[in-house]
């Protein structure tokens, strides 16, 4: 008999994972760790999804969504929208093949760049109640809709299609979307209402007319029929460039020498700087790219990084702007004070973006706990995971008691304070695929500080001002407490009791007089003609408590 | 006097309510009540005001004031017209019926009533107010001409007949008479050293009259050594403790009066006193026991050459202090015990009584 090893024994705990097991124990990385976040990450694919298509084809997005409730933990979802729809061919791997996308190599400011995609939430709700992805698609109005049931294959991560067929629909183009899966349902701040509530404020333009498990219909109509400009697609920049990118697109290339190369598959590579990269990384300039090994990779890392090489363009980012935005936190948050931000596109490991911030002050935001913060990535809001986003470290490492708002260090500011964050890039860096909170680049919390340092000082005036006024109204109420006493005595000490509310007046004169007039600050509930208190119920809590 | 009191009430009354008839602007004027505001003049020996004028304006941030003055003219008003009279004590707790016009702490109610004496010339006793704390001690050859509260009859008050006790100084004394054939007055700052000198007789034997201060001597104190020191032409010999506090707070007050009272001093000064001790030559002479000088006190001594017009006037103080502050040291009155208990009776105020040229001016 053959010896036995200890290699051998462990050979036989060794295997091939499925799909469906490494679904299984990252569920967590991807947005469904438990049954509540999993239907709002099922929604938020979908819906995410559906925006970008109706954007890319210039549609001003309409999107449905239903959510049915069919007892026992069990929930169909429903997300159907307007846009250019989907050819045959490409359901089933857009559906039900993981990892599958047109968007993850694409260098584009849109919602659903990186991440897992729809087919994860195909994934989940097949593993969690067995039942097909049903998807309905109609790409002209002169060309039948087509339905089709889809399945992963969770050995080979193949779809599987069920069914196929041709069918009646009543829209003229679009995509919808059926699935079954476990969930549980809650409204308060980390709900499905709660991000399409965020949506509709951060995306103007886009109807959403949301049927909850149970109680009315919500509409959110859009309030602009301004389409947002389209973003440009750039090639990446070489600063952004790690090692296993790299090499997949020397593989994938279509150019003859790495030279040529560098000069077309990346932005602001010319000639000159193409042969600085090879010449810091101490290879030819004629080598093809096929026969870049990974030693010659790194070597080429390393000559990028020795190179000063322009930064990237930064038109391809497109931003809210501060009139949307300032408009859009209105129509949630009635306050007394409103101050907004776009800054300029800045550049993170050869990535453009920029950070835009908008912050609403007092009025009938609640006067005590933390500044609430509304983080958004590209237009998608983000519900989870605020303790570990890049914003939240800018929020909580800029100085806010120089702007009137109590903060003990190191920790989220203290006070009536709604403030929302929006970055915009072409390829924003989340902290895991479940795209929940932004990465920590000391770039991007640098111009998050720049922002709020914007708004700040602007508040600190407001803030200031206030307590002037307040003083001033506090000195005339004193005013008015002494001259009785001053009337009193003095009509006493001359005899003259009857002389006691002329001279009341004329004191009253005589001291108001040295001070002037007063700006009233007071809030005024009905001053913001956005204001929209049936939104803002939108996801309000009823019985339920967070998880 | 009196009748002064209510003319100059009326008058800023009048001139207070006719400003605001007519919307003018209404402003109370008072003297500067600090060292910075008075000379030294030497010909008449006391603290003379330099004129600096405090304008208080009525305005949001006076108002609280105005009205107190003015509620504090009612009461000194109505204690006038009625011949009463209301400890400075007493007419803080009147003022707690003012509802938010009523003073927080005495001192407040203590300033205002000063400013007013001031504003109006006159003194505090006039506008019915007087200290809380009693005036001094009396014992010697003296006798003191009173009248009886209830009936105003004449009396005439022995004060050697007080055995171990003594004449209670009454905080108006401007009525009072003296009959004396006392050679001087000793006016002492510590309550113990003058009944150790009571007990033994020492005005018998010096033929003097003693006077215990307790400490700063109060308006009705000064004054009372004041008159009898006029009146029967007797020379005032001051005996306190050996450190800047005795100097400047006792002894230079009771001689020339005081910054925060600098408008009264002319009344309330004996510009004939002599310092006889415990000088700092003494502390040398008679080896008395000391203690060091704490901070306070060197500033203290620092203040005074810099900035009291008695001092500056004087280069022997001003050497005694310096001389002081290089020793280090004080000396209490009681630290000539050192020597025996009665030292201080059988031979060093006697020796110093001989000696004026070991007195301080």
């Amino acid at each position: 008999m053959d010896k036995q090893y200890k290699a051998h024994e462990l050979a036989k705990g060794q295997r091939d994972i499925s799909i469906a097991e490494f679904f299984e124990r990252n569920r967590h990385l991807l947005g469904f760790d438990n049954k509540r976040k999993a239907l709002l990450t099922t929604i938020k694919e979908a819906v995410d999804n559906s925006i970008d298509a109706c954007e890319e084809s210039e549609i001003l997005p309409e999107i449905i969504v239903e959510i049915i409730d069919m007892g026992n933990d069990k929930y169909r979802v429903v997300v159907e929208d307007n846009g250019p729809g989907i050819v045959k061919e490409q359901i089933p791997k857009i559906f039900a093949k993981l990892l599958y996308g047109s968007k993850f190599h694409k260098l584009k400011m849109q919602r659903g760049q990186q991440g897992i995609g729809i087919s994860a939430a195909v994934m989940y709700a097949q593993l969690t109640t067995g039942k097909p992805a049903r998807i309905t698609s109609k790409i002209h109005k002169d060309e039948p809709a087509l339905y089709m049931e889809v399945k992963i294959n969770t050995d080979t991560n193949n779809p599987e299609v069920l069914s196929s067929e041709n069918k009646e629909w009543y829209k003229e183009q679009g995509t919808r979307i059926e699935i079954d899966l476990e969930a549980t349902y809650f409204k308060g701040k980390q709900s499905v209402d709660e991000y399409l509530k965020q949506t509709a404020i951060i995306n103007p333009h886009v109807t959403i007319i949301y049927q909850p498990p149970k109680g009315d219909q919500i509409m959110l109509v859009r309030v602009s029929e301004e389409k947002p400009v389209l973003p440009n697609e750039i090639k990446p920049h070489p600063y952004g460039v790690e090692l296993g990118m790299l090499m997949k697109m020397l593989e994938k290339t279509q150019t003859k020498t790495v030279k040529q190369f560098l000069r077309e598959d990346f932005s602001k590579v010319g000639n000159k700087t193409a042969e600085d990269i090879l010449e810091n990384a101490g290879i030819l300039s004629k080598t093809k790219p096929k026969q870049i090994n990974r030693d010659m990779a790194e070597r080429l890392i390393k000559g990028i990084r020795e190179t000063k090489i322009m930064m990237p363009p930064t038109d391809c980012i497109v931003p809210i702007g501060a009139d949307l935005l300032e408009k859009g936190l209105k129509k949630e948050v009635n306050a007394e004070f409103y101050a907004t931000v776009s800054r300029s596109p800045n550049v993170y490991r050869g990535n453009p973006f920029l950070v835009e911030a908008s912050l609403a002050f007092g009025g009938m935001i609640e006067k005590e706990g933390s500044v609430e913060l509304m983080r958004f990535a590209n237009r998608v809001p983000l519900l989870y995971q605020q303790g570990g986003c890049g914003f939240t470290e800018g929020v909580v490492k800029t100085g806010w008691k120089s702007y009137g708002i109590q903060q003990s260090n190191g920790s989220m500011p203290q006070g009536p304070v709604v403030l929302v964050l929006h970055i915009a890039s072409v390829w924003v860096p989340f902290t895991s695929e479940a795209k929940e909170a932004i990465a920590h680049y000391p770039e991007i919390i640098k111009e998050v500080k720049l922002a709020i340092q914007e708004l700040g000082r602007d508040l600190g005036k407001y803030i200031n001002k206030k307590k002037k006024v307040g003083a001033e109204l506090k000195k005339r109420s004193y005013i008015e407490t002494y001259i009785p006493h001053i009337t009193e005595a003095l009509t006493e000490l001359i005899d003259k009791p009857e002389e006691k509310d002329s001279l009341s007046k004329n004191l009253s004169v005589l001291l108001e007089k040295q001070r002037g007039e007063v700006e009233s600050l007071d809030f005024d509930p009905t001053k913001n003609t956005e204001y929209d208190e049936e939104l803002k119920k939108i996801s309000m809590e009823e019985e339920y408590d967070e998880e | 006097m009196k009748n002064k009191t209510l003319d100059e009430i009326k008058k800023t009354a009048e001139r207070l309510y006719n400003n605001i008839k007519r919307l003018e602007k209404a402003e109370l004027t008072t003297p500067v009540r600090s060292l910075s505001n008075v000379t030294y003049n030497e010909k008449d020996g006391f603290f003379d005001l330099k004129g600096k004028i405090k304008k208080r304006t009525l305005t949001a941030n006076t108002v609280k004031t105005f009205a107190q003055t003015l509620r504090v003219m009612t009461l000194s008003k109505s204690l006038v017209e009625t011949e009463d009279i209301a400890t400075k004590r007493e007419a803080y707790y009147v003022s707690k019926n003012w509802s938010e016009a009523r003073f927080n702490e005495q001192n407040e109610s203590d300033s205002v009533m000063d400013d007013l004496e001031a504003m109006f010339g006159v003194n505090r006793e006039q506008m019915g107010f007087i200290a809380d704390e009693h005036g001094g001690s009396v014992a010697g050859e003296l006798i003191v001409v009173d009248k009886d509260a209830s009936t105003g009859e004449r009396l005439e008050i022995d004060c050697t007949k007080f055995g171990s006790g003594a004449y209670s100084i009454p905080s108006d004394v401007e009525h009072l008479e003296f009959k004396t054939k006392a050679k001087a007055v000793i006016a002492i700052e510590t309550n113990g050293m003058f009944e150790r000198l009571n007990k033994h007789s020492f005005w018998k034997k010096e033929h003097c009259i003693l006077v215990s201060m307790g400490g700063v001597p109060t308006r009705a104190c000064r004054r009372f050594i004041r008159r009898l020191s006029d009146s029967n032409n007797l020379p005032v010999y001051v005996f306190t403790d050996g450190d800047f506090y005795g100097y400047f707070n006792i002894y230079r007050t009771l001689k020339v009066g005081s910054g925060n009272a600098a408008h009264i001093n002319e009344f309330f000064c004996v510009p004939r006193a002599k310092f006889i001790g415990i000088t700092p030559q003494d502390i040398k002479d008679y080896k008395l026991p000391t203690h060091p000088l704490k901070d306070v006190d060197i500033k203290r001594g620092k203040d005074a050459i810099k900035n009291d017009p008695f001092v500056h006037n004087y280069k022997e103080w001003q050497e005694a202090i310096k001389e002081q502050t290089k020793m280090g040291v004080r000396a209490e009155q009681q630290a000539l015990a050192k020597h025996g208990l009665n030292f201080v009776v059988s031979d060093y105020l006697p020796e110093k009584l001989k000696k004026p040229v070991t007195w301080l001016p």
